[in-house]
């Protein structure tokens, strides 16, 4: 078999094998188990007593939610300030200019709800002590974010009636010092001993050896890369992201940044099962996930290997597949299988672009993207994926005619409202929001808040629209990965995008963990012959059924207008 | 929510200071013990830097083998691609002027041999490699210009060829830059 899926193959593979433990560790640690890295807890209680935090005090869910959100909001004020005042701020060695409001706007808050759009270049549009001491922090403490609001969830599972879910505080904290920094150590340093810089030296200028004299970005970029990766970020330190050969110098650097960027989510899965002591229910979840996955890998990796018709109409050979916007230290496959990771959680790093990628690749990403929920990003992904759980067994428990039950609660008319909304929210955030950009660049094609919207699309035609669908799409599901060709550095695409990554991020977590606030507070019913199993393959079957049938039915028109309107003419 | 605030404060600040400012501190030190101490894998050649060994450049003389085209052009305080659909057909024109630009310049070569690779520009716009198949296709033209004799040139390309990780993983790469300077300093 070729050594490029083999590549794919093995690091795979590994992540299972990395995974396993991991979810282990992150149960030990939630439960408040004695383990390895208890050496942090002198710094913790320094932090505790500091900010005047008694983490002992437990929380009901609507506590949990108030602390979350405001130490967020706290988070928007800093970034959004720090990037609009950066020029005057130290670590500058390059220069670069603070940011306009309405870029400052949608920069912070696409770092703060893990989204990571970037609609700056990191070499020219941030300086180094904004990448480090704001967009590195807010991807630290986003991720963390997402995992304490999973823990919480968790937490109301486990118990039988419960109000009481744990302190906010201390399962944030501790996801940072026992989880995300001691990994990103270790993959911050692999990645130096393979070529990423990491010191603070700035822009240096080296004369060529055909003599051509070119200036060469760098920085302290290595533990940037190490947390856009382990917290599902995707936020890159240069502009090419992780394709720049700085920040992902070579196979051994692919399989690092790969493996980290979907091991806590699958890591969760597993923890998931382990915690509430239901690990069949949990395994169902991973068998799922992973079959969504693969349903969107096979279609990526046989188009980008076959290479792009167009080219060979025109007689050149593509021996491993399409190159158009790709590494040939990655290849295809490994460019493909990175794109279906990447969307699926809500990473949105890249390793080649997406835009040059197959028109069935874009379909498969953007699917990607408005699922949401294989694996998905850091904590949130599992609660996307309970939105559908709550969904599915309300479905089966009218086609049985009996009072839905999930987890020894009964499911009432309040919570599927909630979930039913939460449902309905991406459909509309994405569609309007694509209409909404459609409506601007034909009728105000000039107008001067959007600075340049005659020339947003990169490409004409179907990819055109589906640049615009991308970008809306990868805003909604916090992913971060871009159709790059779209001109999305101006005022309508700054403040559009920003409001949708709000709504598409805090709705998605209120939700789910009302839900289950809500839910582990009723009385519990032990299961009886008559309860709906919820670890039964049947059930997994109908949770895939609900997913398929709730994504074609919200999104079959506009993936017809764009991607799948393109295969057709590409290859006709 | 006010009852939070002053404590989200608080604790912002101290994880700023560890997140931001002592954790990055710490790699930089770690970094001093890698190769290139944490600035930068450089290249040398007569005593000189020439170049950071990942950092791909642009060559278009016909005595050194030619690296991918770059949406940048090599410019590396900066990087991207070009972002064109697989038919846009503006992208397709100019990949048809690069097709032809190469077998100008490599008039032993028929169309049906180039790989995709040399008339498509990179993601990075700075990728400092080719496929071995993609450096073999110009040794003829290397050979007469320098006047070496093409075995010669297929062994150094081979010297130059990183295999797989262990042999199974991942994609051959040759350095373009590294091969280039083997190729000055050969003789």
């Amino acid at each position: 078999m070729n050594t490029e899926i083999l590549g794919v193959i093995a690091t795979y593979g590994l992540t299972l094998l990395l995974a396993w433990p991991l979810a282990r560790y992150i149960v030990k640690v939630f439960r408040g188990d004695k383990v390895w890295s208890d050496f942090m807890s002198p710094l913790e209680r320094l932090f505790y007593k500091f900010s005047g935090i008694n983490p002992k005090e437990e929380m009901d869910w609507k506590q949990h939610m108030k602390a979350l959100l405001t130490i967020n909001l706290v988070w928007f004020v800093y970034a959004f300030f720090a990037l609009l005042f950066q020029d005057k701020l130290p670590l500058n060695p390059d220069g670069n200019p603070g940011q306009s409001p309405d870029l400052a706007f949608n920069s912070a808050i696409s770092f703060l709800v893990n989204c990571n759009l970037q609609h700056y270049s990191g070499e020219t549009g941030v300086t180094y002590f904004t990448q480090l001491f704001v967009l590195a922090f807010l991807q630290f403490v986003s991720a963390a974010t997402g995992i304490a609001a999973l823990i919480v969830v968790f937490k109301a599972f486990k118990e039988k009636t419960v109000t009481k879910l744990g302190n906010f505080w201390e399962i944030f904290l501790k996801t940072i010092t026992r989880i995300l920094l001691p990994l990103c150590l270790l993959i911050a340093v692999i990645l130096i001993f393979n070529g990423t810089p990491a010191s603070y030296a700035g822009k240096t200028s080296v004369v060529t050896l055909q003599g051509d004299t070119v200036n060469v970005s760098r920085g302290p970029a290595a533990g940037f890369i190490a947390i856009k990766h382990l917290g599902t970020n995707g936020g890159g330190w240069f502009g090419a992201n992780s394709a720049h050969p700085f920040e992902n110098p070579n196979y051994i650097g692919y399989i690092t940044e790969m493996v980290a960027q979907v091991v806590i989510p699958i890591a969760m899965v597993f923890a998931l099962g382990m915690f509430i002591q239901r690990r069949k229910f949990a395994y169902v979840i991973f068998g799922i996930m992973t079959i969504g996955m693969i349903c969107l890998l096979i279609p990526t990796m046989q188009a980008e290997m076959s290479g792009n018709p167009a080219l060979a109409h025109m007689g050149v050979q593509q021996l491993t597949g399409s190159m158009e916007g790709k590494e040939v230290r990655f290849g295809p496959a490994g460019t493909a299988y990175w794109s279906t990771v990447t969307t699926i959680i809500s990473t949105g790093s890249i390793c080649g672009f997406h835009d040059s990628m197959m028109p069935m690749s874009g379909l498969m990403e953007l699917l990607g993207m408005m699922l949401n929920c294989l694996y998905g990003g850091c904590g949130v992904g599992i609660l996307n994926y309970y939105i559908y759980v709550i969904i599915a067994v309300f479905i089966s428990g009218l086609m049985v005619g009996r009072t839905p039950e999930f987890m020894g609660h009964k499911l009432e008319a309040r919570e599927v409202k909630i979930a039913a909304l939460i449902t309905l929210l991406s459909p509309f955030l994405i569609l309007a929001g694509t209409a909404i950009a459609c409506y601007v660049f034909v009728h105000h094609p000039n107008a001067d808040w959007a600075v340049k919207p005659s020339s947003w699309l990169n490409n004409p035609g179907y990819h055109g629209f589906s640049e615009m669908l991308y970008e809306m799409t990868s805003s909604n599901a916090n992913n971060g990965s871009g159709f790059e060709g779209l001109g999305d550095g101006n005022m309508f695409w700054n403040i559009s995008t920003g409001f949708v990554l709000i709504l598409g991020r805090y709705l998605p977590i209120i939700g789910p963990v009302a839900i289950a606030g809500i839910m582990g507070a009723k009385k519990h019913i032990p299961e009886s012959a008559g309860t709906l199993r919820t670890d039964s393959l049947t059930f997994g079957a109908m949770t895939f059924a609900v997913i398929v049938i709730l994504t074609a039915l919200s999104y079959f028109p506009a993936l017809a207008l764009g991607p799948i309107a393109e295969y057709f003419s590409l290859y006709k | 929510m006010k009852k939070y605030l002053l404590p989200s404060i608080k604790l912002t600040v101290l994880l700023v200071v560890l997140l931001g400012g002592i954790y990055p501190l710490l790699l930089a030190g770690i970094a001093k013990l890698a190769p290139g101490k944490g600035d930068g894998v450089t290249v040398m050649h007569n005593g000189k830097v020439v170049g950071f060994e990942q950092i791909g450049q642009k060559f278009t003389e016909d005595k050194y083998f030619w690296s991918r085209p770059s949406a940048v052009d090599y410019n590396a305080a900066g990087s991207g691609g070009s972002n064109k659909a697989a038919n846009n057909p503006d992208y397709l024109k100019v990949v048809q002027e690069r097709i032809d630009t190469f077998l100008v310049h490599n008039p032993d070569v028929k169309k049906s041999e180039i790989p995709a690779e040399l008339v498509t520009a990179s993601a990075s716009g700075l990728d400092p490699h080719l496929s071995p198949a993609a450096a073999n296709i110009q040794v003829a033209r290397v050979a007469k210009a320098r006047g070496i004799a093409t075995d010669k040139l297929k062994q150094l390309i081979a010297d130059n060829t990183k295999a797989p990780v262990w042999g199974m993983f991942g994609t051959p790469t040759v350095n373009v830059l590294k091969l280039n300077v083997a190729l000055d300093e050969l003789k």
